[in-house]
């Protein structure tokens, strides 16, 4: 059990919500990607506590989550009412402001 | 592990304005649920500015007879000169930034959506264009959010600061898609403004997740006291690093991390792209400052010349996309991407005269920002603001001294003598030069004869070109933008005749460690 094995695999998984932010057309497929970026956070810091020893690092995942939660509140409110407006939640769709 | 946890002791006195801030914010959000509706706005506007005053007393009573360079919060919350000057620098531009959007008088109403439920373009819209009431909760929001930018520039260690950055970035997403008039584009901005947020602030995350890989602590010191001289992993180090600052130069819309910009400038309702604009800079900057200062000063060798770089972007691609603008709120934003990158020359000086440079510029850049949008709310037809640069052709026609103020702002956005651009101007290039940064001066100075080319032809346009016969009206502000436009060029005057005094102010101390 390396915890070396949990590092790779937060950055694979912080790659993986890069990479879906960045090719994915819904807002709320993005917006989930963003979620996994976060989450990414969350084993990178929880993996930390443990090579490291102290408990700094679980403290802060807690605080990610919460910090988290509120983005949700927020960000689907704002997905949420511009859907309405548009019937579609696409990103490419939202282009009116450019140059 | 086994000894009990024991609080920190807090220093209320020296917290107090942010306290106020957030209690005051706390308290607006219960008015919104017992006040009737007819008053609501009344008294939101009284308690907001009740509170952003009373917070600066307290922060003057604190500068004088309290300690200096002190931390509170077990070392989480720094309390040293710079953070108290940013503290009275947020808690001013949010003065008028509130004043900007009390006002009623220029949009019936207020800039703000009567109700944000309604679907825009509907009938029910239309109605509610014309209703004089507007969403409340805007200030509480607003207060949360300064009181956000006031931790984010004090933070001592990187936890508070993402926490800070959450709280002072959530109600900015927020307020940008409440506009009443042209609800689209201010929704596509909210969307946006959301969507490149939260991803640039997992980015910072991730950056603060591998430092304290590699210090085994988030405290900025203790980062860069693991940095001097260990045999750890620079990769940890250089990795984290560069991702945590993307998150700051996000929110500074620093160079290449600017493409929200011009975007949210512009689909934002006016009093909210002032707020924005001049607070946001502010927080974000003190913020880098704080980080590369404290946390990464010991190692700035391997570093500076990609920051050098990221300047030099940022002035560049500022000016240079500005001259294409057609819209006076994107050429703004623009601008704004250019003065970052001047900012960061400040910053890069790494010293104490680079502190007091970079503060005096936020300071400055402030005032002269919150004016200039205060001025662009004024210029409309029948559907609301009129930005595009060609209605505001042979304004100073139709009105000498609306034009004469937004020509004086741009002049001083310019830095041209006699405005508070110039002597920040100055400051900045000297404390670059220096500290030995002399080629990034000098590109600053290009990159600024560039920019003062588009400022020019806004000039040019109000007063050589004759008025469109169907052209937008200047509406006769109210008292509330009145005092927010004055504020800000008396500020910006003042500043540009008489800048020693803000100049010592600024230059009384460095960071605490």
């Amino acid at each position: 059990m390396t915890p070396t094995y949990y590092l790779v695999l937060s950055g694979v998984l912080f790659t993986i919500g890069t990479i879906g932010v960045l090719v994915r057309r819904n807002a709320i497929v993005v917006f989930m990607c963003i979620e996994l970026m976060l989450n990414a956070v969350n084993l990178t810091l929880v993996t930390f506590s443990r090579i490291n020893g102290g408990l700094d690092g679980q403290i802060m995942a807690f605080f990610v989550m919460v910090v988290a939660a509120a983005e949700v509140v927020v960000g689907l409110a704002i997905i949420t009412s511009i859907f309405r407006t548009r019937r579609s939640a696409s990103v490419d769709d939202s282009n009116l402001l450019k140059y | 592990m086994t000894t009990p946890a024991s609080l920190p002791d807090i220093d209320y006195a020296g917290v107090a304005p942010v306290l106020i801030i957030l209690g005051a914010a706390c308290i607006g959000v219960l008015l919104e649920a017992f006040v009737p509706r007819s008053q609501r706005w009344a008294v939101q506007v009284v308690l907001s500015l009740l509170a952003i005053v009373v917070a600066a007393i307290a922060l003057g009573a604190y500068l004088y007879t309290g300690p200096q360079n002190t931390s509170t919060f077990a070392g989480s919350i720094a309390l040293d000169r710079p953070a108290l000057f940013l503290w009275g620098t947020l808690l001013a531009l949010g003065l008028g930034s509130i004043l900007l959007i009390a006002d009623r008088v220029v949009e019936p109403g207020g800039a703000f959506v009567a109700q944000a439920g309604i679907r825009p373009g509907t009938m029910l819209d239309k109605e509610q264009a014309n209703r004089s009431s507007m969403q409340t909760e805007v200030f509480p929001l607003a207060l949360f959010s300064l009181a956000g930018m006031m931790i984010f520039c004090s933070a001592n260690d990187l936890l508070s600061m993402f926490v800070a950055l959450e709280v002072l970035s959530l109600p900015l997403y927020l307020m940008c898609g409440l506009a009443r008039r042209r609800r689209l584009l201010s929704q596509e901005a909210a969307v946006k403004y959301f969507l490149l947020g939260a991803f640039a602030s997992a980015f910072f995350l991730y950056g603060v997740a591998l430092l304290y890989g590699y210090a085994n602590s988030v405290k900025l010191a203790d980062i860069a006291n693991a940095a001097g001289g260990t045999n750890r992993s620079d990769a940890l180090l250089f990795l984290g690093m560069g991702l945590l600052l993307i998150g700051l130069l996000f929110k500074g819309s620093v160079g290449p991390f600017h493409t929200w910009t011009p975007d949210v400038y512009q689909g934002a309702p006016t009093p909210m792209t002032a707020f924005m604009g001049a607070c946001t800079k502010v927080a974000a900057f003190g913020a880098i400052l704080r980080v590369l200062m404290v946390a990464f000063g010991s190692t700035h060798w391997e570093w500076q010349t990609i920051m050098w770089v990221v300047a030099g972007i940022s002035m560049l691609l500022g000016a240079i996309l500005g001259i294409t603008q057609t819209d006076v709120k994107r050429m703004i934003a623009y601008s704004s991407v250019a003065h970052a990158g001047f900012l960061l020359v400040g910053v890069l000086a790494l010293d104490g005269s680079g502190i007091r440079a970079t503060l005096f510029y936020l300071i400055s850049y402030g005032f002269t920002t919150i004016a200039a949008f205060g001025v662009v709310s004024l210029v409309r037809d029948g559907t609301g603001e009129s930005t595009s640069l060609s209605s505001w052709a042979g304004l100073g026609k139709r009105s000498p001294l609306l034009a004469g103020i937004f020509t004086f702002l741009l002049l001083a956005l310019a830095g041209i003598p006699l405005t508070s651009g110039f002597v920040s101007k100055f400051v900045v290039f000297a404390a670059g030069m220096s500290a030995g940064i002399t080629p990034l001066v000098v590109l600053g100075l290009i990159a600024s004869t560039i920019a003062a080319f588009f400022y020019l032809r806004v000039i040019v346009l109000m007063y050589f070109s004759e008025p469109a016969a169907d052209g937008p009206t200047v509406t006769l502000p109210g008292m509330y933008t009145t005092a927010a436009i004055t504020l800000g060029t008396l500020v910006t005057l003042l500043l540009g005749v008489y800048p020693s005094f803000m100049l010592d102010w600024a230059g009384t101390g460095g960071f605490v460690v």
